[in-house]
Parts: C-alpha cells; sequence; structure tokens
C-alpha cells in the first residue's frame, strides 16, 4: 500500500506536469488557429491617386500577401444608371484607386502601425483604413488570453516541481537506507541506484500512457470539438505522435533527473 | 598462519577531538572465533565499522583482507565488502523486499548464477527454519526470525569474514540458539573467521574462541 502510495504521488506530480505542457500547447495551437481565421478575414484599404502595381505594393512590406483593386463599377452603377459610357469611363478615371490588401498573418498593431507608415511613403497613397480600433481590440484579447493560459500553466509547473522536491526527500530517505543496505556487501553505486532508476522509468511510462489515454479521449470528445467549432477554428488537441514524442520525452528527463538527484544527494550512513 | 585482520597503532574517532578507539595493535588469524567485549560506549562497535570500511582510521594501519583500509578507494572498500558478511543489531534488512530477495543480495552482487542463487537460497532458509515464510516481508516476521534472514544473507555468499555486531541482542533464546550455532559451523566447517562483537559471549559455545576486551579505548586480550 505504501509503495502504491509513493508511486502515485510520482505519476500524479507527472501527470500534472503533462498535462499543463499539453494545455500550453493546445493554447498555443488554438490562438494560431485563430489569428490564421482573423488574418483571412483581416485587410486593410488603401486609397490612392495613381494606379499601384501588385509588384509595387508587395514590395512595400513583407506581411503583404496580396493585393487587389476594388471596383468602382459597383458604386458608379447605384449613382445613375442612365449615365452613358463615356461619362462613366470619366468618372472612373477621375476616381481615386481602392485597393484590399492581404497580409500573410494576423498582425500586432505595431507591425500595423509600421505597415501604414510604409504606404504612406508611396506619394500616391492618401489614405489607408486599417481598422485599428477593433483590431487592436481583438489582438490584445488575444494576447491577454495566451498570458493567462501561460501563467496558469506556469503555476502548475511551479506547484509541481515543489511537488517533486518533497518528493525527492522522501524517496530520498526511502532509496537511501536501501542503497545504504546494498553498499554494506558491497554493491557499486550503478547497481544500489538501479532499483531507483527503474521505478522512476516505470512512473514515468505509467505517466505517459495515462496522459495518452487521457488526451485521446478529449481529442475525440465531441463537447470540447464544439467549443473550438463555435469560434470557427479546428484545433489538434493532440498529436498522437508529436505530442506522445514530447510528453513521454519530459516525463522520462523529470523522473530519470529525480533519480540522479537522489543518487548525488545520496550520503553513506557510517 | 594468514592474518585477515591485522591494526597496528590504529586510532578511530568520529571528530578531531574526540578519540574512541587509541593506538590498539591486535590481529586476527584466518578460521578464528574472536569475541570483542566491552561496557556500552567502550568503542567495539566503532571498532567493527572500522573492519568494513565505514569508518577509515584516524591514525595507524589497518589491513582487512590483505586491503589497506586507509585510503581505500570505493571499488576497492566494494571489493572487499563482496567477501564480508555483516550482522547487525537492528538487522538491517531492505523492508521492501522479500526475505528471499534479502537472502539473494549478496549472491546477486557477486553475480551468481541464477541456479546456484536459488539452491543456496533454499539451503540456508532451511538452516535458519525459515523455508515456509520465504515470500514474506521483514515487517512480517519477529525480531527473531528477521536475525535470522541477517544471519542467512550473512553466510549467503560464503564470506572469508563475518562481522556481527550484537547478533543475539534482542533476541528469544530458540532464535539465539539458532544463530550462534550457524556461526559455530560456518567458523568450524567453512573456515570463516568470524568477529563477534557483544556485551557477554554465551556459555554453551562449543569451539575455541579468542576474547578481547575493549576499555578506556584500548584493547586487551582476555584469552
Amino acid at each position: 500500500m505504501q509503495s502504491i502510495k509513493n508511486h502515485l504521488s510520482l505519476i500524479i506530480a507527472l501527470l500534472s506536469i503533462l498535462a499543463s505542457i499539453q494545455i500550453f500547447i493546445v493554447t498555443d495551437r488554438a490562438i494560431t488557429a485563430y489569428k490564421e481565421n482573423l488574418a483571412n478575414n483581416y485587410s486593410v484599404i488603401v486609397v490612392s491617386h495613381k494606379t499601384i502595381k501588385k509588384e509595387d505594393m508587395l514590395k512595400i512590406n513583407d506581411i503583404i500577401l496580396d493585393s487587389n483593386e476594388i471596383s468602382p463599377d459597383k458604386v458608379i452603377k447605384k449613382l445613375n444608371s442612365k449615365m452613358d459610357a463615356k461619362d462613366v469611363n470619366l468618372i472612373k478615371l477621375a476616381l481615386p484607386k481602392f485597393y484590399k490588401i492581404h497580409l500573410k498573418y494576423y498582425p500586432s498593431p505595431d507591425e500595423v502601425e509600421i505597415l501604414t507608415k510604409q504606404l504612406f511613403e508611396n506619394r500616391s497613397i492618401y489614405k489607408v483604413e486599417d481598422f485599428s480600433n477593433i483590431h487592436d481590440k481583438t489582438y490584445k484579447l488575444l494576447v491577454l488570453f495566451k498570458g493567462v493560459v501561460s501563467m496558469f500553466a506556469v503555476i502548475i509547473l511551479l506547484v509541481t516541481i515543489l511537488l517533486i522536491f518533497k518528493e525527492l526527500k522522501i524517496w530520498q530517505f526511502k532509496h537511501s537506507e536501501r542503497m545504504n543496505i546494498m553498499g554494506l556487501f558491497g554493491a557499486p553505486i550503478w547497481l544500489r541506484s538501479v532499483v531507483l532508476f527503474r521505478l522512476a522509468i516505470v512512473d514515468a511510462i505509467i505517466a505517459s500512457v495515462l496522459t495518452f489515454i487521457m488526451l485521446s479521449y478529449f481529442s475525440v470528445n465531441q463537447w470540447v470539438l464544439e467549443q473550438f467549432r463555435s469560434v470557427d477554428i479546428e484545433v489538434v488537441i493532440f498529436d498522437t505522435l508529436n505530442d506522445f514524442v514530447i510528453l513521454f520525452s519530459v516525463s522520462i528527463v523529470v523522473s530519470i533527473l529525480l533519480a540522479f538527484l537522489i543518487v548525488l544527494g545520496h550520503k553513506e550512513e557510517l | 598462519m594468514d592474518k585477515v585482520i591485522m591494526a597496528e597503532n590504529l586510532s578511530l574517532a568520529y571528530s578531531d577531538n574526540e578519540t574512541i578507539i587509541n593506538k590498539i595493535n591486535f590481529s586476527v588469524d584466518s578460521g578464528d572465533f574472536v569475541f570483542i567485549t566491552g561496557a556500552s560506549g567502550s568503542g567495539k562497535s566503532t571498532l567493527l565499522k572500522s573492519l568494513y570500511g565505514a569508518l577509515r582510521p584516524k591514525n595507524g594501519s589497518l589491513i582487512v583482507g590483505g586491503v589497506s583500509l586507509e585510503n581505500i578507494t570505493k571499488s576497492k572498500l566494494n571489493f572487499l565488502r563482496r567477501h564480508i558478511g555483516i550482522v547487525f543489531q537492528d538487522y538491517k534488512l531492505v523492508k521492501e523486499w522479500t526475505i528471499e530477495k534479502n537472502i539473494q543480495l549478496p549472491l546477486l552482487i557477486n553475480g551468481y548464477d541464477k541456479s546456484v542463487i536459488d539452491n543456496q537460497v533454499d539451503s540456508l532458509l532451511k538452516h535458519v527454519r525459515l523455508m515456509h515464510q520465504s515470500g514474506k516481508y521483514p515487517l512480517e516476521l519477529s525480531g527473531g526470525e528477521q536475525q535470522r534472514v541477517a544471519m542467512a544473507r550473512a553466510l549467503a555468499h560464503n564470506p572469508i569474514l563475518i562481522l556481527a555486531d550484537e547478533p543475539t541482542g534482542n533476541l528469544d533464546d530458540y532464535s539465539s540458539k539458532l544463530i550462534w550455532n550457524l556461526l559455530e559451523s560456518a567458523n568450524e566447517q567453512l573456515n570463516t573467521t568470524v568477529i563477534v562483537v557483544t556485551h557477554h559471549i554465551p556459555d554453551t559455545l562449543l569451539i575455541d574462541y579468542k576474547h578481547y576486551h575493549i576499555e578506556y579505548g584500548k584493547i586487551n586480550a582476555v584469552h
């Protein structure tokens, strides 16, 4: 019973580390997906006296993905449908050129400001609408959300590290006795530590498998998927190969580090 | 006759201020059965600790099994300990291991084959009358039974030297008798050198033994 308790305390500590890492990974993915979504729907409107070629527009800033001229036909048609073709052409020539600029990704407010300045460096551009009011709020909300989740993950990590250090002391006490006894019969240090490393690796494997089962369940859970769909994003909650490799590695490294600290901190009894 | 232990001007201390054993000279021949007696705090257990390298000499020289212990390296100390069997008053059994695995310990450390280990453990369990308890854990046994397990462990690898610190200190008559019989048998049949630290020597012993007494940091031969 005591042995199961000792196993559980490390497994639970590892589970909380792995869960906090996965929460951070999923949040990052969700924010990236949401930013991509926003970038698709976000554009900057540029008004120019003269025609600006697409190549010239793309040269202004690397963030610009595409530039399309907005046709004035609809507006002219609304103004007067009885206007003859000659007048329409004259109006078209006199009207400023409107461009809709699509960006590669959802920019930060600073990037929007730089882009606006660079657009104004082109003398023919005299108006840029970057929708900065709405854009700033959305971006700040995203940053705030990411910050809160990151802080939450860091707090979990800190609490877990404290738990692990407490666990370390218990293990040090528990394993010291056995290591001392083995030492009295001439066991070399590697042999004295074998049991400890085996336990650490077994606990790491158990914690990784439990996390795998838990996350596999969440990754197909309709309620969880629905939450993401409700904000028009699709996120991989658990990449069974890549994520598992990361989590398993973290679990093994933490456990082996713990075992190493115990071995290094072990003092032989007189 | 080969000397298993040779101490010359040996001083032992836990700190610089207090010397427990002061410049003693003594030796133990191979196959001797030796008792070391003394009052509580006289330094008899300290002397025993120095014999298995848990306490290094402060001054003088100490050679055990041909290995000098003054500046011994960890690997040499491990090598020496693999040829010694130790019995403690508090048994020092690994609580999370079965008694079978506890007895296997020195055999595993010495790299014996599984078949040899199994045979040896079976034989020892019969000798210490614990055949039916092999799967139990130390805390499920009485003090006397635990000490019998510790005794079996000390004998498992046929050591050249057995060191016993108050082996029957708190035991019932049955277990005490069994332990003394095992120590006598090892000495007589396998020529194992035995050194026992104790408050008093049992009067039921059938073998010849040497007796040293420690007092005021000095060791004196009684007979």
